[in-house]
């Protein structure tokens, strides 16, 4: 049975008609098109697939669309403002955070999440958030330079 | 994944309600971290989910109000909430320690307090220091509320003591003893978001004379529920706190874990390192006592 729910994806509202086993990555992939968030293990482990609901990193392949009606959801797509990249977002580019890439959506997610509750982290603490985030390229230096660097000059990871 | 339909009560009365009309048929859903899983898994089944995500008021950490000292933690808090919570880190540090270790950041954001406790997967980090503590648990249905220690709502692999009808609000942890240290150890040889391959908490308490005063042990992932150490407690009590008599408790624990062999090690192995991380996590908690 379907169900009328309401989501706020990167700023703009959307009415969408869901089945309640509908998945919210599925939901925001192939309903609303937005592919940049993409699934790996499917149990919750990887981290492919993180986004943040209501500001807070969730899994979106273990989140229902419809328990999470209401919502504000933002996505990959939505850390870019007027064609600015978020700082976490250039950092990788700058300092090659990424190698095959499929993973990336979701560190970059996972650490815009720990920026927003902690702007100044300690490298440990960078590699305690990050744990749940996997690379199989296993670029996982050059990610977490990616993410120290993104804490902007005036503010460098401390020790 | 399964097809069911959604429910999501704005309230514990409409959330009864439900659980009422639909009964056997019916699940409650928190976070949904291991429901949704099983229900992907096509090993939990339901025909309806009730989703508690609107139900207000189970999501607060406060003192408890009834005289005894310690923290009343409402079901839906978030285990990142505890595992961050100051007041907790001040008045429980065993407690935000151990949600520490509960997965990754993000599961713990997602998944809550009591949808943790009611999976009843042996190898969960909170409930062998919620034994070690004291915790009991308060069951809420339509017609009452009961109230259940840790140890005892833990029955069998993946089974908890809720009834037809009933939802877990809250659960109540005492303050440690004065004079008291406690670790929590998770035994983790692969890597760091994993379940423990062997996990011990333990709460001290030594007197004058280094006597112990007071102990409580409690060990995860080596039966089917967490398992009270109460042999080794015995072996402790009244008794000074020497290498040999902590070497005597923790070669105890031996006999009353019952671990699987699985890709986290053997059997024989895990019976091992449960009596290494007894003895460490008592020596640690000991060490803790003296701050
Ligand atoms: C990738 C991953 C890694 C994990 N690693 C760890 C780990 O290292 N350590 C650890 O301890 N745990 C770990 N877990 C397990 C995790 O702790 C549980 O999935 C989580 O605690 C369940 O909480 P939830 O709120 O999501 O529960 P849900 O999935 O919503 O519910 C779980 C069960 O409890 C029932 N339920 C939920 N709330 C209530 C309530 N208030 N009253 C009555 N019944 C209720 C549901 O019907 C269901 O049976 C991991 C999980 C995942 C997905």
């Amino acid at each position: 049975m379907n169900q009328s729910i309401n989501l706020k994806v990167n700023g703009t509202n959307h009415e969408i008609e869901v089945p309640a086993q509908r998945l919210l990555v599925d939901c925001l992939r192939y309903d609303l098109g937005l592919t940049g968030t993409k699934e790996g293990c499917s149990v919750g482990v990887c981290g492919a697939c993180t986004v943040l609901v209501n500001g807070e990193m969730s899994a979106s392949c273990l989140t229902l669309a419809a328990a999470v009606d209401g919502a504000e959801i933002t996505t990959i797509e939505g850390l870019a403002q007027d064609g600015r990249l978020h700082p976490v977002q250039q950092s990788f580019i700058d300092h090659g955070g990424f190698q095959c890439g499929i993973c990336t959506p979701g560190q970059v997610m996972a650490a815009k999440a720990l920026l927003d509750v902690n702007p100044n982290p300690t490298e440990q603490e960078i590699r305690e958030w990050m744990m749940g985030n996997l690379c199989r390229c296993t670029g996982y230096y050059k990610i977490l330079e990616s993410i120290v660097k993104a804490i902007g000059p005036t503010q460098e990871a401390r020790k | 994944m399964i097809e069911f339909e959604l429910h999501s009560p704005n309230s514990l009365a409409e959330a009864f309600s439900l659980l009422e009309t639909y009964g056997e048929d019916a699940r409650v859903m928190a976070g949904g971290t291991a429901l949704v899983l099983q229900m992907k898994q096509r090993l939990a089944q339901p025909g309806h989910v009730i989703s508690l995500r609107r139900v207000g008021g189970l999501n607060r950490i406060e003192e408890s109000a009834n005289g005894s000292a310690g923290l009343k933690i409402g079901a839906l808090c978030a285990q990142q909430q505890v595992a961050t919570s100051p007041l907790v880190k001040t008045k429980l540090p065993l407690v935000a320690e151990t949600y520490q270790h509960v997965a990754t950041p993000r599961i713990r954001y997602m998944a809550s307090v009591g949808g943790g406790l009611v999976h009843g997967d042996p190898s969960q980090d909170p409930p062998p220091s919620l034994i070690a503590l004291g915790a009991s648990l308060t069951l809420t249905s339509a017609s009452g509320q009961r109230v259940v220690s840790m140890e005892d709502f833990l029955i069998d692999y993946y089974e908890t003591d809720v009834q037809p009808g009933e939802i877990l609000t809250d659960i109540f942890i005492p303050s440690a003893p004065a004079g008291s240290g406690a670790a929590y150890l998770k035994f983790l040889p692969r890597t760091a978001d994993d379940y423990a391959t062997v996990a011990v908490a333990a709460v001290v308490t030594p007197g004058p004379g280094n006597v112990c005063q007071d102990v409580r042990i409690a060990l995860g992932a080596v039966g089917t529920t967490a398992i009270h150490a109460t042999q080794a407690e015995e072996i402790l009590l009244g008794r000074p706190l020497t290498e040999e008599n902590i070497r005597a408790a923790s070669a105890s624990v031996k006999d009353v874990v019952d671990p699987l062999d699985d890709y986290r090690g053997s059997a024989d192995y895990k019976r091992e390192m449960a009596e290494v991380f007894t003895r460490r996590a008592i020596q640690q908690a000991l060490a803790n006592a003296g701050r």
